[in-house]
């Protein structure tokens, strides 16, 4: 049995009245690819970010990367990466001065920095754009080396959170490319996706209906418990008796 | 410490690379003290004096010459009734019209006094009356340089001296009320907007996620604009020092340790509405409105607040640039100590602790 870096045990958080996340249990190995769905509003994100000490939980206890939700908030923070939906460079910063940033605020030294990003562009075929503006580089690319900045510290596990929302299909391969590869060295990945094909490329998936999970699994058993050809089916059979809207 | 130097030169990239913000940031305060030294004025110069001259005689024709050869006066037409007085007024340019009786010189030389009239476009008080005093002042010298005998009209002369601003400049005035305005917008609008930015383009979050501890993001958000600002409050002092002949009385050390006061107090205003805040816009109106309205209004700069009611009075005394104008007032014009001014310092400390205090409670529970 490998080492479980993330485990939650009823893990809840109330929001008045509203149980946005609902004692959600689950345990997330090393280097394993853990896909976290669920429809907008189902409490993904909440749960998302008190595992990476954004938030503190009401109920429930959980370890990331062997550290306690609500007193080591800052030791997990020295652990993860993450990558938000919404796109997180500057773009009125050049892409070396990104990875500088990141780098520096990770409390890289310098030298370690300049390796970093010397390999990074190289590996990314940045060469020409490393002195330009983000703002001018395709949304897949700035994708990707977001994606790369995340990892930039060598985190345990990296968060991402619907990583390829608007970016086309071969770009998202690619990206599940580096996922691989970066799975491969052993870091956990922890992923957020609307996109059902995606799910299929993970290790195990787990889905969120109205605060709880419903359905835990890798890809193949969950097709088989809800008798479904694909991953499209098993969502919409869960996500269907869902009574939160968005 | 690496991590935020880090973080300070990110910032200072933000800055450098926005047109706009260079030019809010190093335009204003010169464009700001080229209006107020310049266009916009207090001083009332070449206004247009109407003379009915009755006496014509030689004492009355020096007079109208000490008038006109003063700055404040342009003679814009003799006449010759006081119908014609009144019909120019009433096509509205004439100001002052001056009416010399007709004994004036025989009365100066025989009786050692004598009157004249002063007509007034009181639609406007305050330059009405300014206006007259220049008259006043004027006819005093003439008395004075050619009939050292003569009698005052009136037996008690009030020996008038006009301290730290003889020659009643605006610039005493409108120099410190710059600079209250200039640190007031640069310091609340551009911190508050730089740090919803992040919020609005999700970058916050990723900041929040990393070990960077979050005050930490706050207080280097916040740090350049202290830099900047020190830069601005060195330009808006040259300008002043070179541009407009405005020397600096007091301390100039002390003059900064103030300035630097108010800018962490203008900071700490521009963190709590971006805590407050989550998109640009609304930070942008609230600075604008919120804080640059009532600088404007009750710093005592542009209007008395000795004369509003005393419910604006006592809500002036919130607002921080009225304190920090009174203190670059004392320092800059009238040379006073930091011993005169120790109940402006302890305000602004009082607002900036409370500002700061509930902007750090409001940030911990956004962060639960």
């Amino acid at each position: 049995m490998k080492e479980q870096v993330i485990i939650a045990d009823k893990l809840s958080k109330r929001f008045g009245q509203f149980m946005a996340t609902n004692q959600i249990s689950f345990s997330v190995s090393a280097g394993e690819i853990f896909g976290f769905l669920g429809a907008n509003g189902a409490g993904k994100t909440t749960a998302m970010r008190m595992l990476c000490g954004l938030s503190i939980p009401s109920e429930g206890s959980a370890s990331v990367a062997g550290f306690d939700v609500y007193t080591q908030t800052e030791e997990i923070k020295k652990n993860i990466g993450y990558m938000s939906q919404r796109f997180s460079l500057y773009e009125d910063l050049t892409v070396l001065e990104n990875i500088r940033f990141f780098g520096g605020i990770y409390g890289l030294s310098d030298l370690q920095i300049k390796e970093k990003s010397d390999a990074l562009i190289q590996q990314l075929g940045l060469e020409k754009e490393a002195k330009k503006l983000v703002a001018a580089l395709p949304l897949g690319w700035r994708q990707k080396l977001s994606f790369s900045v995340a990892i930039l510290h060598d985190p345990k596990i990296v968060f991402l959170d619907e990583p390829t929302g608007g970016v086309d299909p071969l770009t998202r391969r690619q990206f599940w490319d580096m996922i691989y590869a970066a799975a491969d060295r052993g870091v956990t990945i922890f992923v957020t996706t609307h996109y059902m094909d995606e799910a299929e490329y993970c290790d195990r998936i787990s889905i969120m209906v109205d605060g709880k999970i419903d359905a835990m699994g890798t890809p193949a058993e969950l097709k088989k418990q809800f008798d479904a050809q694909n991953m499209d089916e098993v969502f919409y059979q869960l996500a269907r008796g869902a009574k939160r809207k968005e | 410490m690496k991590q935020f130097l880090s973080f300070v030169r990110k910032e200072f990239y933000h800055v450098l690379r926005d047109r706009k913000t260079l030019f809010i940031l190093f335009g204003m305060p010169v464009v700001q003290i080229l209006i107020f030294g310049f266009a916009l004025s207090n001083e009332v110069k070449n206004s247009k004096l109407l003379v009915f001259n009755q006496a014509q005689d030689e004492a009355s024709a020096k007079l109208i010459n000490e008038l006109e050869v003063s700055n404040y006066f342009e003679i814009e037409k003799v006449v010759g009734s006081y119908s014609e007085i009144h019909q120019t007024f009433k096509q509205g340019d004439i100001r002052l019209a001056l009416v010399i009786p007709a004994n004036f010189g025989s009365d100066l030389a025989h009786q050692n006094k004598a009157s004249l009239q002063l007509i007034n476009d009181a639609s406007d008080p305050n330059t009405a009356t300014t206006l007259n005093n220049y008259v006043n002042i004027i006819v005093q010298d003439f008395l004075a340089q050619n009939y050292p005998s003569a009698k005052s009209p009136i037996a008690i002369l009030p020996q008038t001296r006009m301290l730290y601003n003889p020659q009643l400049q605006g610039a005493p005035n409108f120099v410190p009320g710059v600079m209250a305005m200039i640190l007031m917008l640069i310091c609340v609008m551009m911190t508050a907007v730089s740090i919803v930015r992040e919020k609005e383009n999700g970058t916050m979050e990723v900041l929040l996620v990393s070990p960077f501890k979050p005050i930490l993001v706050i207080l280097s958000k916040a740090f350049p604009y202290l830099l900047l600002s020190l830069v601005n409050v060195t330009s808006i002092l040259l300008l002043s020092v070179y541009l407009l002949d405005l020397p600096i009385q007091g301390n100039i050390f002390m003059l900064y340790a103030v300035s630097t006061l108010f800018i962490i107090t203008c900071l700490s205003i521009g963190i709590l509405i971006s805590v407050l805040t989550n998109s640009q816009q609304v930070a942008m109106l609230i600075s604008l409105m919120g804080m640059m309205l009532p600088a404007l209004l009750f710093s005592g700069f542009m209007f008395p607040i000795e004369n509003m009611p005393l419910p604006l009075q006592v809500i002036s005394n919130i607002v921080p640039s009225k304190w920090y104008y009174i203190m670059v007032k004392g320092i800059m014009i009238k040379g006073l100590g930091i011993s005169s001014l120790l109940k402006e310092t302890g305000v602004l400390v009082f607002i900036t602790t409370v500002v700061l205090i509930i902007s750090i409670k409001k940030f911990k529970i956004r962060l639960a």
